[in-house]
């Protein structure tokens, strides 16, 4: 399938990163080699207080022999070695990031800027109340936020991430069925589900029982019937699913939970897709967990930190942990502070040291407010729009193992051309990134054979989607000769480091320098 | 409305139409009519961002920031440390903040040795063998620690020193629900933990009875909560008599001048990393600190970076020991952390780049110089009293004649965060307590200051 617009753009993509500049390949050394006994980088405040001896301040059985033998390297080449590290990194600020599942949507400057200042920054988490107004007022207002996009009646913040915040539902679903007389044993996820779903499961104290997808790739309602009993507290849903396909059979499905007495979990991963369209809450969920790096922009940082507020239909709100920021009635409201913490009811207490990851949970009200209910729907049918475009524009080139419309990602398959030329899916990865690329995630879902999930988000341009897809068919061209396909087992070539050997890391496992031989 | 969508309308026709379709709308046909909304979310239309950027800062006006006008000495987990522009320069690079877990090798060499080196500098000071690549916080870092240990013991018993962050032992007893793990909290007598009450059986215990059989896992904290150095070898007989696994709750920055968890025979040493290099923040996003001896390295939550070499035999680094993990083991993954905390530890990394052999040692000394000097300062004002006798570093705990959070209160007014109000299982059942913290950020003109405003507001 060929766009008509080729031609005309591929050589002018803003996402594409292939002109990024490369001073060599040698290797970065550690900052251990870059150390130099005697050498410094730190300097403190002038604080004129006394000296004391050592002994009067700390007992001798309590201090070590010697310091901790860190580092010593001047300020300089802490620069230049964070400095080049930073140039042997790919982001979304250098370029696309097609990663399914993850949302690698472009981050907001202006949210950086609001991180920064001072007010919220240096703010003590443990102060009165009184010194930290703003931000309770902030996280009050985020909950309000998340309770419109969501359909939901209250939210807690806490939770770090996603996978924190699927436990903490859990947690919350243990507490209700064990407020309706006993806590149940099994929790439902689908064949498609994020690996985090069946962990959270555990630590939740269920027993996870896989239900089965349907030729759409959609959850098959019998099978769901068929595991559905009172011994099952819930199920965990991520719709769209992973597929990036939208479970029709929503109304259904939560029909058939509540009618044996369970509860639904909406694992929000992919929000992303129906934003301001439909809400979890009017599907029938009770239970929501949101990922706001993904979602809501905040951004990723290479791996965290994200946030995964719970949010949670009226009947579950006395069970939030707590405590949690509130409004004072403005009629009870005298000179004092306007905002209170609050501990829940039934709470299932404090699922975080403080009151969540909040330098994220302000990035993500910035983002929210900037957008607002139009642009938070414009944001979903970008999104929508390009991934259906690429999915598309793909359909020639790799095999679309499932035919219904996407969301916002699409799950092609690489099956035929490893049939064909030997080239792996994990090959086409490889080569998308001598592309200028950031791969697609690759073998997941695990119900598709060599998947190639495509998340392109909405913030790339139709310039951008097309250069991507010209590269995946020149991957595809070339591999057709057998010089071809070599090639493509052996990239990529203009990468900092080429093919890692990952089996030699866990079979000689060097996790320190210190480790090292 | 947000201006970060690249679509002319131009081209969202020409892409609809390429789809066969003629409006957005009709994307979202798979969606049943009937759940649609029809009204929007209730949500105001988006505002450009200056107009967001001045409500954001008017929400930072609103709180009262530690700083010149509120000096402060609280801690509590959370510490008013030097961050230099040089930390905040690199780490809030973009291609740091802007990337996500390192799951193509080729292109994360950056993320991928920041952590390996993170991990380095963490293990060297906890004194351990390995550290993995970060956790979400303290408390989350503790709960991946006791279930680790109940894991290789086989056992379901928790002894929890109240020495270990009230904080943390709440979301440890929230997680208990699921895990099912029985969690004894051993009371602090004058400032260290009275382990013989566990030892002896329900009787001493807080409120519950105690459950039979051995703990798998037994937790302590160094410096405690109130800022004590306890003698851990108690902890490590136990351990050994018991069969327990020792986790040891260490300060990063205590730990340039003491002993290290490993040095007491900790398996496993975890921390609250937000002094090294992450602001207050209003508690986060901090850092979990999670090292352990190599033996348990298998059982490891969340992820780890090894050294390894590409096809040209050049160093590589790359995520590994991968079938511990949620997305290939699932229901029996070793944890269910997917995304940690990388930036903070890579902010960390930057940070303890900074400080160094030398730098490490020398905050941790201040720290305790001016908490020596402050405690001092305040133990001569009339009517206060040191709650305990156990020596103290860099945090210290008093008993006031008064309630510490009107005394909390009063000082905020005069400019200084005074400290933290004692939850009153440290008291016996009086709120009087008051945990001062005091960081290499202090000087001596502030703590005068502090001392004589602390005496007329006890006047």
């Amino acid at each position: 399938m060929t766009a008509p617009e080729e031609g005309v753009m591929s050589h002018h993509a803003g996402g594409r990163a292939a002109s990024a500049p490369l001073l060599g390949h040698d290797s970065e050394p550690t900052l251990f080699e870059l150390s130099e006994p005697g050498r410094r980088a730190w300097q403190l405040r002038t604080t004129e207080v006394p000296e004391a001896p050592l002994d009067q301040l700390l007992p001798e059985a309590h201090r070590r022999s010697e310091p901790p033998a860190l580092a010593e390297v001047s300020e300089r080449d802490l620069v230049g070695h964070f400095t080049r590290l930073s140039h042997r990194q790919f982001s979304v600020d250098l370029g696309a990031y097609p990663l399914g599942s993850c949302t690698m949507k472009y981050n907001p400057k202006v949210c950086d800027a609001v991180a920064s200042l001072q007010g919220l920054t240096d703010a003590h988490p443990a102060a009165p109340a009184s010194c930290n107004q703003g931000w309770m007022a902030l996280l009050v207002e985020l909950e309000e936020t998340l309770c419109a996009i969501t359909g939901m009646a209250a939210v807690t913040l806490q939770p770090a991430a996603g996978a924190a915040g699927e436990l903490t539902g859990l947690l919350l679903m243990r507490a209700w069925h064990e407020a309706q007389g006993r806590p149940r044993r099994k929790v439902v996820i689908p064949d498609s589900a994020h690996g985090t779903n069946p962990a959270s499961v555990t630590l939740g104290g269920y027993e996870a029982v896989t239900v089965r997808s349907d030729a759409r790739g959609c959850v098959d309602l019998e099978a769901l019937r068929g595991v559905l009993d009172t011994e099952v507290a819930g199920i965990m849903l991520t719709n769209p699913n992973t597929l990036g396909l939208f479970e029709q059979d929503i109304v259904a499905i939560a029909a058939a939970v509540h009618e044996v007495g369970g509860l639904l979990y909406y694992d929000g991963a992919n929000l992303n897709a129906i934003l301001g369209v439909v809400r979890p809450g009017d599907m029938g969920f009770d239970i929501v967990h949101l990922n706001l790096h993904k979602t809501f922009a905040t951004p990723h940082g290479g791996g965290g930190p994200g946030a995964g507020p719970v949010a949670v239909s009226k009947r579950l709100a006395c069970f939030l942990p707590g405590p949690r920021p509130r409004r004072v009635d403005p009629r009870l409201d005298g000179m004092g502070a306007r905002y209170e913490w609050a501990t829940p009811e039934r709470s299932i207490g404090r699922v975080h040291s403080w009151h969540g990851n909040a330098l994220v949970l302000a990035r993500a009200l910035t983002y929210i407010l900037a957008h607002g209910d139009d642009g938070l729907r414009e944001v979903a049918q970008r999104a929508v729009l390009n991934a259906n475009w690429l999915r598309k524009r793909l359909s020639g080139t790799f095999d679309a193992p499932y035919d219904s419309p996407c969301m916002h990602e699409c799950v092609l398959s690489a099956a035929s051309l490893k049939k064909r030329s030997g080239v792996r899916a994990l090959d086409v990865a490889k080569r998308l990134l001598e592309e200028g690329f950031h791969a697609p995630t690759v073998y997941f879902p695990l119900t598709v054979e060599e998947a190639l999930m495509i998340e392109p988000t909405e913030t790339e341009s139709l310039q951008t989607l097309e250069a991507f897809a010209s590269a995946c068919d020149r991957i595809v061209a070339r591999a057709a000769t057998p010089e071809g396909a070599a090639e493509a087992a052996e990239a990529p070539q203009s990468t900092p480091v080429r093919r890692v050997d990952e089996a030699r890391a866990a079979r000689s496992l060097v996790p320190t320098y210190d480790a090292r031989r | 409305m947000g201006g970060y969508t690249p679509h002319t309308e131009p081209e969202i026709e020409s892409m609809l139409g390429f789809l066969g379709l003629s409006s957005v709308e009709e994307l979202f046909e798979v969606v049943p009519a009937a759940l649609r909304l029809a009204g929007g979310t209730g949500l105001a239309p988006g505002v450009p961002e200056p107009d967001v950027l001045v409500h954001m800062e008017d929400l930072a006006a609103a709180n009262r920031p530690v700083g010149r006008d509120l000096v402060c000495f609280a801690g509590g987990g959370a510490y008013d440390r030097e961050i230099p522009a040089v930390t905040r320069a690199l780490a809030s690079r973009s291609e740091f903040v802007t990337s996500y877990t390192p799951y193509q090798p080729e292109v994360a060499q950056g993320v991928l040795q920041a952590l390996f080196e993170f991990q380095t500098l963490v293990a060297r000071l906890a004194g351990a063998e390995l550290a993995n690549a970060s956790l979400y916080d303290g408390a989350a870092a503790l709960v991946e620690a006791t279930n680790l240990a109940l894991d290789a013991t086989g056992r379901q018993i928790v002894w929890l020193s109240q020495g270990v962050n009230p904080s943390w032992r709440s979301v440890l007893e929230t997680l208990a629900a699921g895990t099912g793990h029985v969690v004894v909290e051993v009371p602090l007598v004058d400032g260290s933990t009275h382990w013989s009450s566990a030892v002896s059986g329900s009787s001493a215990m807080s409120g519950s009875s105690s459950p039979p059989g051995e703990p798998g896992v037994v937790v302590v904290a160094y410096p405690n909560y109130l800022g004590c150095l306890e003698d851990l070898g108690e902890a490590r007989a136990l351990c050994d008599r018991t069969g327990a696994l020792l986790v040891v709750a260490f300060d990063p920055i205590c730990a340039g001048l003491l002993r290290s968890p490993g040095d007491w025979g900790a398996d496993v040493a975890v921390g609250e990393g937000q002094p090294l290099g992450m602001p207050l923040g209003f508690g986060g996003p901090y850092l979990g600190l999670f090292a352990c001896k190599s033996a348990y390295v298998r059982r490891l939550p969340g992820r780890l970076v090894g050294e390894t070499v590409d096809i040209e035999g050049r160093r590589a680094y790359v995520t590994t020991l991968r079938a511990r993990e949620q997305d290939i083991r699932r229901e029996k993954a070793t944890s269910n952390v997917c995304t940690n905390q990388t930036l903070m530890a890579v902010t960390a990394a930057i940070q303890m780049g900074w400080l160094g052999t030398s730098g490490i040692a020398e905050v941790a000394l201040r720290s305790a110089r001016g908490a020596h000097y402050c405690r001092k300062a305040l133990l001569a004002v009339p009517g206060v009293e040191p709650l305990v006798s156990t020596p103290t570093m860099n945090e210290f705990a008093l008993r006031l004649p008064l309630g510490a959070d009107v005394l909390v209160e009063r000082l905020v007014d005069e400019g200084f965060l005074a400290g933290i109000a004692l939850d009153d299982t440290y008291t016996e059942g009086r709120h009087d307590g008051l945990l001062v913290a005091v960081t290499e950020r202090r000087t001596r003109a502030e703590i005068d200051s502090f001392a004589d405003t602390f005496a007329k507001a006890l006047r």
